[in-house]
């Protein structure tokens, strides 16, 4: 008696290769994601309007802070804290690139005054804490080198969520009209400096 | 001003609230939730729970410990309060943040092959399987055994039934 | 001395894996015999070099040789003992080389315990697995050494993650691995049938024990990492869907469709092309989770320190081996036969059917995992998929499966009629609806909990009826008839209390000092005070809560928040009191600046939450023991007595 074996048709044989297809589609993706950092969040505020806000500034007596006194000109703002260890690292870089008076570098002082620092038991009011924060700030700025026209205080943090702030530092360049044009989240450097944030502002000065 | 409708998890949480809520009312030993208004506390913790936290970026807001987290609770409670939709506290967020703040991606057209996919790779396994069946079904039919061979086979294979 | 030693070892172990993985496989097609017996003692030699140099590896941590970067970077003088023995596996190298050791120890297995299958055969699976060990070892070789040399030698060393000096981390990663290696064997099983062209029914009774083995030590590591989650880190939950864990959730899933795929292969001999698929995906599936973990690509609490060059290795190996093996799936599997005629009211049917759920289910995660990778390669953002989507996408395609668990157990793989096959099971399914709506009801309606409960009281009878049923009559029954039914009930068992826990726990975010009392249902928590204590390695602050209920002090519960020596971060050290009914759970959060002293603590209380570990062990014992089948010793047994003939 013979046997007849049974086997798989030609649609079949196609279906068979679907894995493989799968599968190397799956390998593109894998090694793209391979360049990619897939903790960095892209600011959905880019090409936005900068958010206003109005807030005391590190100098008493300057009066109050707002993004539309920027209006016409291109200026740059950098959210940084004096607890935060990567803003030291940036800050020579911001130093020496604010001594080119290219555009106004406004810093953001970021709740400063943390938890800790309070005394226990006892939650600080508004007055003092804008006080222990004025203080500790231009103390590190005097000794660290101040690359701000003048820094905005933040203390707590209200302002840094309306710019979508979530780790110090992050810095903004805003254009002649108030908007948002670039964000970068963590530290500036020099190369940085060069390849995006210089080009940028000349541009964005053209117009 | 009375509560907006809300869901909450499960009715005995709302029985166990209300006990927390009425024995504050008296002793002052009771322990408070961190926000006073139980109602609020509990639309936060809804809405918070399928959010991300941003700094830890594998916790949920409401249960990551760390200080933009807590800030951002309270910016949420605060939206609460004033009154804000679900819709509008995700929209919020989502405005300074983008869509990775939402832990339950948006349907839209950029997340349909997400949430459609599964059901279309069911109907697609399903279909292979009928083509798979239909094939053996057409390939293998002439091996069936006639009658009498199928009574031959019971006699062997059910010997119990002759002595 | 030592760890030089074990460097060599390593190296002469990866000339040993290509020796293994070349020379038997080329022996194969070439029926040389003498090629084909070198696989064995290859198999063996390797174990024994790979394991030397693991030991040097675990010496030089005992005696906190910190000249050794990977043990200064993993250890430290303060580290107790217990965990230094798994501060092997806390780093990249260090675990990579586990995984290595594990796949010698199941490579030597085969080789012991292969009897009865023809020589050939042997020598093509042991030559598939050392073609696996040597791409590892060329992985560790080159880009992970643990025994890299570091000078200056620092007095101390930096210390393991305080997050994994935990029990459950002592066990966690080996129980894992040996699932996630395991499946190596079924895929080298699946790769020799295909090379061999000889996919027939001994090969899919070979194939079984060994995955049943594979895929209960993967049960057991997911549960162990599910508790240590719950245990340990302090957020109350057990699964986040978080890449990692869907990393191991994946082969399982294609591992529970491949045992009961291998079944019907076995008994129908059909499904082959698909059974094949089915191992060639499960160990796939496992390295695209080593791939994931290590090489940075997605956004996961578990990632090991991560580097580009490691990444590319992993994915390049990754392509070969996938690649490879499903090139040589397309080219063979069109020409295997089909099988007999398909019944459709039969176990058959009900298998096929669930196959098809679970790996719909593994796409739905796969998809839900890469999709952010997806769409931030295609340059349209950045998004987020977590637990809402899961959740929503996988637990509708489970009821399926758990409905046809029950309708599976009792076909039979020959022809029933619909009548005889349903029949027996409406006052099961009545009894499973009523129960659901009763439970419901009683403690706050829900459908999640009526569907969940309905779901698990639907197994739970519908597996002991048989079981009783066959109990009833004589003769005497094989342990291995119980291995099926402890893992489903065991499922059941977990269904219950991931339904019950999720649908009535009870959570309070506080403010409270000292004095205060939270209540949740009928338990009273009062905070006692907050104290300073020291650790070995750490310092912390401890609660103690007082839990009474009805008056009754039921437990006492100190919730810790540690700050380790080596690490500025706090660990939260939850604290739970554990019984079948319910589970207190306490974490203690921040101090709060304020007159009144507070602190912010988290009080749970999850009904029957043990359930879910006690059903995860029964599927562990249910799959170790279904493999004590007589079928697959008795072949081993009657080879033994006899002379051992080559094949």
């Amino acid at each position: 008696m013979r046997v007849r074996v049974c086997r798989h048709s030609a649609t079949m044989r196609k279906i068979i290769l679907i894995p493989l297809g799968l599968f190397v589609v799956l390998l593109v993706f894998l090694a793209i994601g391979l360049k990619r950092d897939p903790r960095e969040i892209p600011s959905p505020l880019v090409n936005r309007p900068a958010p206003a806000f109005s807030l005391q500034t590190l100098q008493s007596g300057q009066g109050l802070f707002s993004p539309d006194s920027m209006r016409g000109k291109v200026w740059m703002l950098n959210v940084w804290a004096t607890w935060c260890a990567a803003c030291q690292q940036e800050h020579p870089v911001l130093v020496a690139f604010a001594r080119e008076g290219l555009v106004p570098l406004v810093g953001l002082s970021y709740k400063e005054v943390q938890a800790s620092d309070e005394p226990a038991g006892k939650p600080m009011n508004p007055e003092d804490k804008l006080a222990m924060a004025r203080q500790r700030s231009l103390t590190w700025l005097r000794v660290k080198g101040d690359p701000y026209s003048l820094v905005a205080m933040d203390l707590d943090g209200r302002v840094g969520i309306d710019y979508g702030v979530y780790g110090v530092p992050e810095t903004y360049v805003i254009d002649k009209n108030g908007v948002i044009r670039y964000k970068q989240i963590g530290a500036v450097t020099p190369a940085l400096l060069e390849e995006k944030i210089r080009p940028l502002i000349q541009e964005l000065n053209r117009s | 001003m009375t509560p907006p409708r809300f869901r909450l998890w499960g009715h005995r949480a709302l029985l166990a609230l209300v006990l927390a809520l009425i024995a504050n009312l008296g002793a002052a030993k009771e322990a408070v939730q961190v926000g006073e208004e139980p109602w609020v506390e509990a639309r936060m913790l809804h809405l918070s729970e399928e959010l991300r936290c941003l700094v830890c970026q594998n916790e949920t807001l409401a249960s990551s410990r760390a200080e933009l987290a807590n800030d951002l609770r309270s910016e949420v409670r605060g939206l609460v309060k004033a009154g804000k939709t679900d819709t509008e506290i995700k929209d919020y967020l989502v405005a300074r943040y983008g869509d990775f703040v939402l832990y339950r991606p948006e349907v839209k057209p950029v997340t349909w092959l997400l949430w459609f996919g599964p059901f279309a790779v069911l109907l697609g396994a399903i279909a292979m399987g009928w083509f798979y069946v239909r094939e053996r079904q057409k390939q293998t039919g002439h091996t069936a055994l006639s009658e009498a061979q199928r009574a031959r086979a019971d006699h062997v294979l059910n010997p119990t039934d002759h002595p | 001395m030592i760890v030089e030693l074990g460097h060599y070892a390593l190296i002469l172990a990866l000339m040993v894996a290509v020796l293994q993985g070349v020379l038997p496989l080329i022996g194969a097609s070439t029926r040389n015999w003498h090629w084909q017996s070198l696989a064995r003692p290859a198999a063996i030699i390797q174990f024994v070099l790979v394991s030397l140099a693991y030991a040097a590896l675990t010496y030089a941590f005992q005696e906190n040789d910190f000249s050794v970067r990977y043990v200064a970077e993993n250890s430290n003088t303060r580290l107790p003992t217990m965990y230094r023995f798994a501060a092997v596996w806390g780093g990249h190298e260090g675990s990579l080389l586990l995984w290595v050791e594990i796949l010698a120890v199941w490579t030597v297995s085969v080789a012991i315990f292969s009897r009865q299958m023809p020589l050939a055969m042997v020598a093509r699976v042991i030559s598939v697995l050392g073609l696996i060990s040597t791409g590892f070892l060329l992985f560790v070789l080159a880009t992970s050494n643990p025994f890299e040399r570091l000078f200056p030698v620092p007095l101390e060393g930096k210390d393991l993650n305080p997050l994994l000096q935990d029990p459950g981390l002592v066990i966690h990663p080996p129980m894992l691995y040996m699932g996630y290696v395991g499946f190596s064997v079924a895929f080298a099983f699946a790769i020799a049938a295909l090379l061999a062209g000889r996919l027939d029914v001994a090969w899919a009774r070979w194939s079984r024990p060994w995955t049943l083995v594979a895929w209960a030590f993967l049960t057991f590591g997911i549960g162990l990492g599910s508790w240590w989650a719950y245990t340990e880190l302090g957020w109350g939950g057990w699964w986040f869907w978080d890449p990692v864990e869907n990393a191991s959730l994946m082969p399982w899933l294609v591992g529970t469709a491949l045992i009961h795929s291998l079944m019907v292969t076995e008994k129908r001999g059909s499904f082959k092309a698909w059974t094949v698929l089915l191992a060639i995906s499960a160990f796939s599936l496992s390295l695209l989770g080593t791939f994931l973990v290590r090489s940075g690509v997605l956004n996961s609490v578990h990632a090991f320190a991560t580097d580009p060059t490691r990444g590319v290795f992993i994915l390049i190996f990754l392509a070969l081996v996938v690649g490879c093996s499903l090139t040589l799936f397309a080219w063979r599997a069109g020409s295997v036969s089909l099988g007999t005629k398909m019944i459709w009211i039969s176990r058959e049917s009900v298998l096929l059917s669930n196959s098809v759920l679970l790996v719909v289910a593994t796409a739905a995660v796969l998809l839900g995992t890469l999709y952010p990778l997806v769409i931030d390669a295609l340059n349209m953002g950045k998004l987020s998929v977590g637990p809402p989507y899961f959740n929503t996408v996988f637990v509708p395609l489970m009821v399926p499966v758990l409905f046809l668990m029950v309708l599976g157990v009792r076909a039979r793989w020959r022809e029933s009629t619909l009548q005889e096959w349903l029949h027996p099971l409406r006052r099961i399914g009545v009894a499973s609806l009523l129960g659901g709506g009763v439970v419901a009801l009683y403690f706050g309606w829900s459908w999640g909990v009526a569907a969940g409960m309905a779901l698990g009281i639907w197994v739970i009878l519908g597996t002991l009826e048989p079981a009783v049923e066959r109990l009833r009559k004589p003769g005497k029954i094989p342990l291995s008839f119980f291995g099926m039914h402890c893992a489903h009930l065991g499922i059941a068992v977990m269904v219950i209390g991931v339904t019950l826990s999720k649908g009535y726990e009870v959570e309070k975010d506080v403010r409270i000092a000292a004095g205060d009392t939270v209540t949740l249902g009928d338990y009273s928590f009062e905070l006692q005070r907050v104290t300073e204590v020291t650790g070995p390695n750490y310092v912390a602050k401890r609660a103690e809560v007082l839990v009474k209920r009805n008056g009754d002090t039921v437990a006492n519960l100190f919730p810790e928040k540690r700050r380790y020596v080596s690490t500025a971060m706090p660990m939260t050290e939850a604290a739970i009191d554990t019984n079948l009914w319910r589970d207190l759970y306490v974490s203690l959060g921040e101090p709060l600046n304020n007159p009144a002293q507070e602190w912010s603590m988290r009080f749970y209380l999850k009904p029957f939450l043990l359930w879910i570990w006690l059903g995860v062990l029964m599927m562990v014992f249910g799959g170790l023991l279904a493999v004590t089948d007589k079928r697959y010793r008795r072949a081993v047994e009657s080879r033994l007595a006899g002379a051992g003939v080559p094949a």
